[in-house]
């Protein structure tokens, strides 16, 4: 089980003088029990990976905490114990490894570094068994180099590993964005397996769909805050936040095409300049908003539904 | 209009050539945004990445390319410095996450201009234009990527790509990290300059066939290296003929389905080996059509006016 609690990331990207700070995270908690996937949705640069990195203690957090099973990740010093445990895949799959690795090296060093009490034989056997639950043929893809490889076919291979190594926690970062409608199919269920062996999964996406087929749970994020969050299937049937509203309105349906004159981007002179401290963020996108949005906390609505607009 | 013709491009590994362009023909039109789609590793990537730099192992096997008739020298890589940029430009998949960190925007883009020979200041004024066009503010060009969300990236993106105003501007996957309401943000302003001539005609490269039926003109759908349907994107969306068309179709997610109430199903096997492909159709031992005739390489023959595909059985439906 992995929690994150009041977990908060500042950067400070002004190189040098500048004060350009970023609040990345806010005070965002969650929790994702055995065997439960939980999805983090919400735009680009809302945060997403930003946490899962923290998860993945490639970040150190600016405040709060995560803990796995009650401990807190940062102190725990043993880094091969930890990987063995939490891993991570990323949109960018080819950014995880060394080029000029072949696959099959790849496997070979997870049995030495984590699973050596596996016999070589049935090492492969089990790489062969988890290589075509996730699609790939073990034929096909062994003795390439992940150059050779496409981008939809390492994302399978990394979740391939994950299963391997019988992690507790795997941090998904927008595994599938990059694959069509029927290998992504095969990457969910790949995912869905590991959640059966009891892994907690945090799903990254921005697909609303993807999201609602295969979590238990969900956060919706919007400039680092938590804007919804509980059982997915509340969210689902019962959107409040203007936000997650307007996320689930423009899904790309094939019987409908976009209205072009509504094409609504984020304002950025207006993001910058017009929002103050203790504003709500989504002030400036919001149908709802008036001089009263002052920041919001996150309000139970119902059991396992929590929501953070004063509107509400 | 750029014509490919008979195009085959391979890499070449230590077990033989991957066949990962096996023989596409196609065209683009003047002032269409031609859509891509297909399974991972049909050869979208590749595709686009030939038609502006062979880099090694991927090699030029035969056909052509040409551009407004002009033959393009793809093949040879010096030449097509010519082309490269000014007429011909691509936004890599993952350029988003490619864009140099430690250097601020206006400098990026000071360096790429000045790799094509082109003053910065000649084009500083059209910049200024199309990044409003973008609705991003001229500031951006102080800033660091890393303070720009994705969708920002993307819309920065197109203008770098576009500032020349090339003829043909290829997008591999440039929406497919965004969230949907980005996505339709940046797909729309692909469109407008489109619309606006900036560009003459797009190859857009995704997986997301919902993307692609809002904005292409046309759709080609590549499988294992080879074009297996093109056509209009209404007719393809409705009236999807080849099997592997239409089950890609079949296999989008509707939204509101769960795990626990309803199993999504992909195609069932594996797309064929590259490197010794099986004779005949390729997508013969998943296609449920498959029959002794498919041990013969189907030819891509015009069906409906404008739509052709490539498969034995499609006249018998
Ligand atoms: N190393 C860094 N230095 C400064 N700012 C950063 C850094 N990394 C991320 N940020 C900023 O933090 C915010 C959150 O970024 P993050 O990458 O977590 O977003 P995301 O939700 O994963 O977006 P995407 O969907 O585009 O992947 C953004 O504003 C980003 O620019
Ligand atoms: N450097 C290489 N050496 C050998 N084979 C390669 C190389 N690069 C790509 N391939 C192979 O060529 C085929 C086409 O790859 P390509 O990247 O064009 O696919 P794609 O359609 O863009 O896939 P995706 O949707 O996953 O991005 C794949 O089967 C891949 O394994
Ligand atoms: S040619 Fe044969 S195997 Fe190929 S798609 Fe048509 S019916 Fe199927
Ligand atoms: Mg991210
Ligand atoms: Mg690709």
């Amino acid at each position: 089980m992995i929690k994150a609690k009041d977990l908060t990331k500042v950067f400070n990207s002004g190189l040098l003088l500048s004060k350009n700070i970023i609040t990345a995270v806010d005070e965002v908690n969650f929790e994702i029990g055995r065997g439960e996937i939980l999805a983090l949705v919400g735009e680009s640069g809302s945060g997403k990976s930003t946490i899962g990195k923290m998860m993945l203690k490639l970040l150190k957090p600016s405040g709060g905490q995560i803990l796995l099973e009650d401990k807190d990740i940062f102190s725990i010093s043993n880094n091969k114990e930890f990987y063995s445990r939490v891993q991570g895949i990323f949109q960018d799959p080819y950014s995880s490894f060394n080029p000029i690795f072949k696959v099959n090296r790849i496997f070979k060093l997870v049995r030495q570094s984590f699973k050596k009490e596996i016999s070589i034989s049935e090492w492969n056997d089990r790489v062969e068994e988890v290589l075509k639950k996730v699609g790939l043929n073990a034929g096909d893809v062994l003795n390439k180099y992940i150059h050779q490889l496409s981008g939809g076919q390492l994302q399978r291979l990394l979740i391939a590993r994950a299963l391997l190594m019988d992690v507790e926690v795997l941090v998904a970062d927008e595994i599938t964005s990059m694959l069509d409608a029927s290998t992504r199919v095969d990457v969910l269920e790949a995912l869905l397996s590991l959640k059966e062996i009891g892994a907690s999964i945090l799903f990254v996406t921005h697909d609303l769909s993807q999201a609602y087929y295969i979590s238990d749970k969900i956060v919706v994020l919007y400039k680092g805050s938590v804007v919804e969050s509980g059982s997915i299937e509340k969210v689902f049937s019962n959107p409040m936040h203007p936000y997650t509203r307007m996320l689930l309105d423009s899904i790309p349906q094939l019987d409908r095409k976009w209205e072009e004159d509504r094409i609504s981007v984020e304002d950025f002179d207006k993001s910058r300049a017009a929002w103050k401290e203790g504003l709500c963020k989504y002030i400036d996108r919001c149908s709802l908003a008036d001089v009263n949005c002052m920041r919001p906390k996150l309000k139970l609505v119902e059991e396992d539904h929590y929501v953070a607009c004063v509107k509400i | 209009m750029v014509e490919i013709k008979g195009l085959k491009i391979y890499y070449k590994t230590l077990r033989g050539d991957a066949k990962a362009l096996d023989d596409v023909t196609f065209t683009i039109n003047d002032r269409e945004i031609l859509g891509i789609a297909g399974e991972s590793g049909c050869g979208k990537s590749t595709l686009g990445n030939s038609l502006i730099l062979l880099k090694p192992p991927m090699k030029y096997v035969s056909g052509e390319v040409r551009l407004n008739g002009e033959r393009l020298p793809i093949d040879n890589t010096v030449e097509m410095r010519k082309y490269r940029y000014k007429k011909i430009y691509l936004i890599p998949q993952y350029a988003m996450d490619a864009l140099n960190p430690t250097r601020k925007i206006g400098g990026i883009i000071k360096d790429l201009v000045g790799q094509h020979r082109v003053k910065y200041e000649e084009i500083e004024g059209r910049l200024h234009e199309r990044l409003r066009m973008v609705k991003l503010p001229k500031d951006i060009l102080n800033m660091y990527p890393f303070e720009l969300s994705g969708g920002m990236k993307q819309r920065l993106v197109l203008v770098i790509s576009t500032l020349l105003n090339p003829d043909l501007l290829i997008a591999d996957e440039v929406t497919s990290a965004l969230d949907v309401s980005s996505q339709k943000a940046v797909s729309l302003m692909f469109k407008e300059f489109r619309d606006r001539e900036i560009v003459n005609s797009i190859i857009f490269i995704t997986h997301d066939i919902a993307v692609l039926y809002q904005i292409a003109d046309r759709i080609v759908i590549m499988y294992a290296g080879k074009v297996v349907e093109i056509g209009p994107t209404e007719e393809i969306m409705a009236n999807p003929l080849h099997p592997y068309t239409k089950a890609l179709i079949k296999s989008l997610p509707n939204a509101g389905i769960r795990h626990t109430k309803e199993k999504l199903e992909g195609i069932p096997g594996h797309p064929p080996n590259l490197i010794n492909p099986p004779a005949g159709c390729r997508f013969r031992d998943r296609c449920p059509l498959a029959d002794e005739n498919c041990l013969e390489e189907p030819p891509l023959a015009e069906i409906n006016k404008g739509q052709y595909v490539a498969c034995w059985k499609v006249k018998d439906l």
